[in-house]
């Protein structure tokens, strides 16, 4: 069915009683794409993930998976799925080789040809060497990466990841993003949440941003900057308690078209501006004397945090 | 990995239209190897019954009457009751602790719920599972019967199916009401019931000592049933009482699948 969106959603709703986790989103995923769902905590990105995987049915709204209907075809669906859980749920009474073999099974996958996959799967993970351990005593990145490697026993369609790299070290997290960069490369359409940002440019060809089960926005990393951003941003940061005051003082940047907008935050001030060093320039004319001056790139965070406030979400 | 599969191969695809929760089967019995001497506690304790009550309370009481104006030794009377016994107590423990265990702690039927199993499968599954575990102390509490002589009648070979029932039944409304408990504390009800049923379910003496209100009270319940179906199979007094012995069973067996893979739903598929 090349053309055809491997996910179709039209005004997809989860409801729990009276909250609207999900409130009437719409997005598709292309075969190929890796595509991400950002968000705070409670922007409804699980639930959405839940309802594409068939687990939970939608409150209203269309979906589409596969082409086919989860409410429906649910077996099916899930067949061809392969899901990384937000907390790893592996089975612990058993060893890393027979973990793979059990959900294997679960798939009716005959057992020659189960036997064969585990063996690249193992490699793939990285895993070969702990293949007949007991899975409790293995570290975090271990455990993530054999996770990973379950959900593709079934050589899936669509591979969908809910933070995959939460809580886990860097050198974990740049293992595990290597072994995603893989799948990709292959082909694999993958449908990924995270809340952190790095990742999301690193993997995602294409995303949304969630808030309170809405769509704040939608396009590729690079768009979104564009969009919601500038393509720099300078960071300034004055003594304590100075910098109200100092802003109001830079109010004049906006004007001579050296900064789009200025943010005020507690310990530092924002400027956004697409020339960090003309506005670093405009800065020092004004003989402010900041304590300290960071020019950067903007970066997907300042989107997010635009689009989604720096509030806590708890 | 050809031993791995060994366990596996004992379970004959679509054994009671399992479906694909003979999956999980094969997953428990993977688990099980590894941890073999478990079930043996499980045996120990009605044997012991058999050892210390049939033979030593049996000196006390001496021959008692039996079918067909013949008398037979206490034990004979005892170990239906006992087989019974044993075979709820398989299926209660693995379809309350072990499933409790999996549900909320090891988390593996969400892990299952994400493959092509359902909530059916996963109740169907596991319900399964422990009927095997059941059958497992029936078989060798069977065994035992016949090589201490308290099994007269040719209706004794129906005795390993009868258990298999029971063990059924209880499987059933064990895992139906595991997914109601809150805590390790709620297990503490599941003592509470079982104990009662062994000591009342006619196991020691017959109906006819308690009074009627009781003799009611005890013929609703589940154990009453499985003891007088198997004792009626032992000892070859075989009649209609029997068949509506095993209907009770099977439809508190049927209930209890019906209500865990709805629960099951309710829970993990929300």
């Amino acid at each position: 069915m090349p053309g055809e969106p491997l996910i179709y959603a039209r005004g997809l709703t989860k409801t729990f009683g009276s909250l609207r986790a999900v409130d009437a989103v719409d997005f598709s995923v292309t075969r190929g794409e890796a595509f991400g769902f950002l968000g705070p905590n409670g922007a409804g990105k699980s639930s959405t993930m839940r309802m594409i995987a068939a687990v939970s049915p939608r409150s209203g709204g269309d979906l589409r998976v596969l082409g086919l209907d989860p409410d429906r075809d649910g077996p099916t669906i899930r067949g061809r799925l392969g899901v990384v859980p937000q907390e790893d749920n592996l089975d612990l009474e058993l060893t890393v080789r027979e973990n793979l073999y059990v959900y294997g099974r679960y798939f009716d996958i005959p057992r020659r040809e189960l036997r064969a996959r585990i063996e690249r799967l193992l490699d793939f993970a990285q895993l070969s060497e702990r293949a007949d351990e007991r899975v409790e005593p293995l570290s975090g990145g271990m455990k993530r990466r054999l996770t990973i490697a379950r959900s593709l026993v079934n050589e899936p369609d669509l591979l969908l990841l809910d933070e995959p790299t939460t809580g886990l070290d860097p050198q974990a997290r740049h293992a595990l993003w290597d072994r995603l960069y893989r799948l990709k490369a292959e082909g694999v359409t993958l449908v990924l949440t995270t809340h952190y940002m790095d990742e999301a440019e690193q993997l995602c060809d294409r995303l949304v941003v969630m808030e309170g089960g809405r769509i704040a926005a939608e396009g590729s990393p690079r768009a979104l900057i564009g969009r919601y951003c500038t393509r720099e941003v300078v960071e300034l940061r004055f003594g304590p308690g100075e910098s109200e005051r100092m802003a109001a003082k830079l109010t004049g940047l906006g004007g001579a078209g050296v900064s789009e907008r200025i943010e005020v935050l507690p310990d530092r001030l924002l400027v956004y501006t697409d020339e960090g060093d003309a506005a670093v320039a405009a800065v020092e004319a004004l003989r402010l004397e900041p304590v300290s001056v960071l020019v950067r790139r903007g970066t997907l965070e300042d989107v997010f945090l635009r689009l989604t406030g720096r509030h806590l979400v708890d | 990995m050809s031993s791995r599969a060994l366990p596996v191969r004992v379970v004959p695809p679509g054994m009671f239209g399992l479906g694909r929760g003979r999956r999980l089967i094969e997953r428990d019995l993977l688990v099980a190897r590894r941890v073999w001497w478990v079930p043996l506690s499980g045996i120990a304790e009605p044997v012991f019954y058999l050892l210390s009550i049939g033979i030593g309370i049996g000196k006390l009481v001496g021959r008692i009457p039996g079918p067909h104006h013949t008398t037979i030794v206490y034990a004979t009377y005892v170990a239906p009751a006992l087989l019974a016994a044993s075979a709820m107590n398989g299926a209660v423990y693995e379809s309350t602790f072990n499933v409790y265990f999996k549900l909320k702690y090891a988390k593996i039927f969400d892990a299952v719920l994400s493959t092509p199993l359902e909530a059916v499968d996963v109740a169907r599954g596991e319900i399964a599972y422990a009927l095997l575990r059941g059958t497992f102390y029936a078989a060798i509490f069977v065994a035992m019967m016949a090589a201490l002589g308290d099994l007269v009648s040719v209706w004794a070979v129906l005795a390993l199916p009868a258990a298999m029932l029971i063990s059924f039944a209880f499987s059933a409304v064990g895992m139906a009401a595991t997914t109601y408990m809150r805590g390790w504390t709620d297990f503490d009800l599941v003592q509470l019931v079982l104990l009662p049923l062994f000591l009342f379910s006619t196991t020691f003496y017959p109906l006819s000592t308690y009074p009627r209100w009781l003799q009611l009270a005890v013929e609703c319940t589940p154990l009453f049933h499985g003891v007088s179906l198997v004792r009626a199979l032992t000892l070859g007094q075989v009649g209609p009482a029997a068949a509506g012995h095993a209907a009770y069973l099977v439809v508190m067996g049927v209930i209890g699948v019906v209500v865990a893979s709805r629960r099951v739903r309710v829970l993990l598929l929300e």
